[in-house]
């Protein structure tokens, strides 16, 4: 398939795994920020395939895992509610609040449904205008931009039985909030591909500048993560501190103009507490007061108000794991008292949360073949 | 009888309720509405010598040797979806069991669950797509029953079939057959059938043409005993697809399973298709995709055998069973590394981005 196995090929795979080999001298540490990277290193093992001194980190980078679970819970209120028809893209599903999970409200006869593209939910709330279609927009700069064209349109169209539950976020504040931490170890970044492709990596340069780490922009075929990997240690190696683009296909350092505009026209940076991390300045978005009519959170204040905030299970130590301060395996709870059947926290629900795709790709260990 | 003042007396008789366009809850009351519906819709359909006495079952004497038995519920939405429908995939899906078990089908019974409401026109169809498959592939459908229920009680229409199967002397295929050594092919392409349904029932639109895989597969199965192929194991990849079905037979036979990603069909819409929404398409369901497990001398000759049949034309050889690892499949990945290929907790969920 064209763009696809020509990012999988064995022989360059093994090309660029011999050069990192020969590349790396000193033990880095290094993190792919996004959570589709972290699923492509597990599901095609190219961990095994880089040098022993060389330390990969999981980053905070899926948008399921590091949704709060006092949104969670704000998410079952609302689909709970007579009359709501609640939206949600398929992996938000079962990823468990304080007090259950949407699929739990679904079996207990909340209509709860599965999306994918904001626009179907907009299609959804024009079909029925005696309900109230609330959505749960969640993302990282990716999808910011689908949500704001519907809300846009939302506005045009007049619908009004339409509002998102905002849960979006952001990737440099992020990024900042793990370098500026006491225990920081990462000293080098892969970028994540696709938020680039809508934000561009000019805001990385004064992030790779103020803490002296070097950044390199990487796509999420198998040959993209290890192209990435061996940029990333040629810098480390050499002394060098750049934002390096390895997804030029995709990527260019401006963004995607249009992309860029929609979005600061309808949403504005609030500070948002990520899970498992807490409370990060600026690292999330929320609705212009133009757009405030289509904000769930205040059509539903008096609902919402009702609603006591949930806490984390204090066993799920996913915020360790999302700083790239714990592996998964490591956890005493993986794969005992947290699977995806039953999982403690979010990271163990999503497929490109870090605990999933170590318990679905590495739950054994294999003798070797 | 009431008389409306209002209304002049009508000498004409009314239209028979049957002439109405939907299942009504008087169609499975068991009075002259259920008579007609049998009549008209189902035994016109699928008539053949042994359901015409329209007794509760049926009868045959009785030949010597294994019996095989199954059941399966098909309640799947829409009902009509690219490459077949909920009737043809009733028929198809239980003759699949019985073949997997190395039986040679012989007939089918038909349990229908109508809601209230269903256009009489959809379910004739259905009706119709049923008889079809049951005719191609040469399996009758010998005893029914119809019940109705409450409009909002079910989703326009369940089908149960069950199968009874013969399975020729000196044969046997079972889990507990397979042995390290063994080669494990695989009929076709994978993952049609699940897209094609996902397709549908979310609207959206792949480049290409998906198309389920649903086809019945004993002639295959037949083809490959007469041929003198010693079938150690046969499991049809339904829900959950390969990855599930090789973890379940693993676990079953106690022995490790090692599979190449690189030679696993599957075709570019397919693929494209769960490349975009985040599904991996070794665990997506088949309707007409089964694998083998072969001693490894005849993996060559059984798979000539597969590929004379249309359904199986892209059959392949994708790995092979281990001493190694009991009851776990490991994939060889095409960058070449290894993982463990486990089993999904649940339905595999489209992702955010």
């Amino acid at each position: 398939m064209k763009y696809v196995d020509e990012f999988r090929d064995r022989g360059h795979a093994e090309t660029l795994a011999g050069a990192i080999k020969r590349t790396v001298t000193k033990p880095w540490t290094i993190m792919e920020v996004c959570g589709g990277q972290t699923h492509a290193i597990v599901r095609f093992g190219l961990d095994s395939l880089l040098p022993e001194r060389l330390t990969l980190v999981h980053g905070p980078g899926c948008p399921v895992c590091v949704t709060s679970v006092s949104l969670i819970d704000q998410a079952v209120c609302l689909a709970s509610l007579p009359g709501v028809i609640f939206c949600s893209f398929g992996d938000m599903l079962r990823v468990p609040g304080s007090r259950g999970d949407l699929f739990s409200v679904k079996a207990a006869g909340g209509d709860v449904r599965i999306i994918y593209s904001p626009l179907d939910a907009l299609e959804i709330a024009r079909k029925n205008p005696d309900r109230e279609v609330v959505c749960f927009a969640v993302g990282f700069e990716t999808t910011a931009p689908a949500w704001a064209m519907a809300v846009t349109q939302a506005k045009q169209l007049g619908v009004t039985n339409f509002s998102l539950l905002i849960a979006h976020v952001l990737v440099p504040p992020a990024m900042e909030a793990i370098l500026s931490s006491p225990q920081n170890r990462i000293q080098g970044f892969l970028a994540a591909g696709h938020v680039c492709t809508v934000m561009g990596y000019e805001e990385y340069e004064a992030i790779a500048q103020k803490y002296r780490v070097p950044i390199v922009v990487t796509g999420f075929e198998p040959l993209d993560v290890l192209e990435g990997v061996a940029m990333l240690v040629s810098q480390l190696e050499e002394g060098r501190v750049e934002v390096e683009n390895q997804y030029v296909r995709s990527v260019n350092r401006e963004g995607n103009r249009p992309a860029r505009t929609i979005v600061d026209e309808v949403f504005e940076p609030v500070s948002r507490a990520w899970r498992g991390i807490g409370e990060i300045p600026a690292s999330g978005l929320r609705l212009k007061s133009a757009y405030s009519a289509y904000d769930a959170e205040q059509k539903f204040e008096r609902e919402l108000s009702q609603l006591t905030i949930g806490i984390e299970d204090p066993e799920c130590q996913s915020g360790l794991v999302l700083q790239g301060l714990l592996k998964p395996m490591d956890c005493p709870a993986f794969g005992v008292r947290c699977t995806p059947e039953q999982p403690l926290g979010a990271p163990m629900v999503s497929s490109e949360g870090a605990c999933a795709a170590y318990y679905r790709y590495r739950s054994h260990a294999t003798s070797k073949v | 009888m009431t008389v409306h003042d209002n209304k002049p007396f009508e000498q004409a008789c009314p239209l028979p309720i049957s002439a109405k366009n939907t299942v009504q809850l008087a169609h499975g009351g068991g009075g002259r509405l259920m008579q007609e519906l049998i009549q008209d819709v189902f035994v016109r359909a699928f008539h053949n010598p042994m359901l015409a006495p329209l007794h509760d079952g049926a009868t045959w004497p009785m030949e010597k040797g294994t019996l095989a038995f199954t059941t399966d519920s098909y309640v799947v939405h829409p009902l009509f979806f690219p490459g077949g429908d909920i009737g043809s995939l009733a028929v198809n899906g239980t003759i699949n069991d019985l073949a997997m078990c190395g039986a040679k089908p012989l007939y089918l019974s038909a349990g229908f669950i109508l809601e209230e409401g269903l256009n009489m026109g959809v379910l004739q169809r259905v009706v119709n797509s049923m008889a079809e498959a049951a005719r191609a592939a040469g399996v009758p459908i010998v005893t029914g029953d119809t019940k109705v229920v409450d409009r909002g009680k079910g989703d326009e229409i369940f089908i149960n079939t069950s199968g009874v199967g013969l399975v020729p002397a000196g044969v046997r295929v079972l889990p507990t057959l397979i042995q390290p050594g063994d080669a494990i092919l695989v009929s076709g392409d994978l993952g049609s059938h699940g897209v094609a349904v996902l397709s549908v029932r979310e609207g959206l639109t792949f480049e290409g043409d998906i198309k389920s895989d649903s086809a019945p597969l004993h002639h295959i199965v037949a083809d490959l005993l007469d041929s003198g192929i010693d079938i150690h194991c046969l499991r049809d990849l339904t829900r959950g697809g390969l990855a599930s079905v090789l973890n379940e037979l693993a676990v079953a036979a106690k022995v490790g399973m090692m599979v190449d990603e690189s030679t696993i069909p599957v075709n570019e819409p397919v693929r494209g298709a769960c490349e975009l929404l985040g599904l991996d398409p070794l665990y997506v369901a088949n309707e007409g995709r089964f694998v083998a497990i072969v001693p490894a001398l005849q993996a060559e000759a059984a798979l000539a055998v597969m590929r004379r049949h249309k359904a199986a034309s892209l059959a392949a050889h994708i790995g092979m069973v281990t001493d190694r690892d009991p009851s776990m499949v490991v994939l060889r990945t095409v960058v070449g590394t290894h993982r463990v290929l486990d089993l999904l907790s649940g339905e595999q969920l489209p992702r955010i981005c």
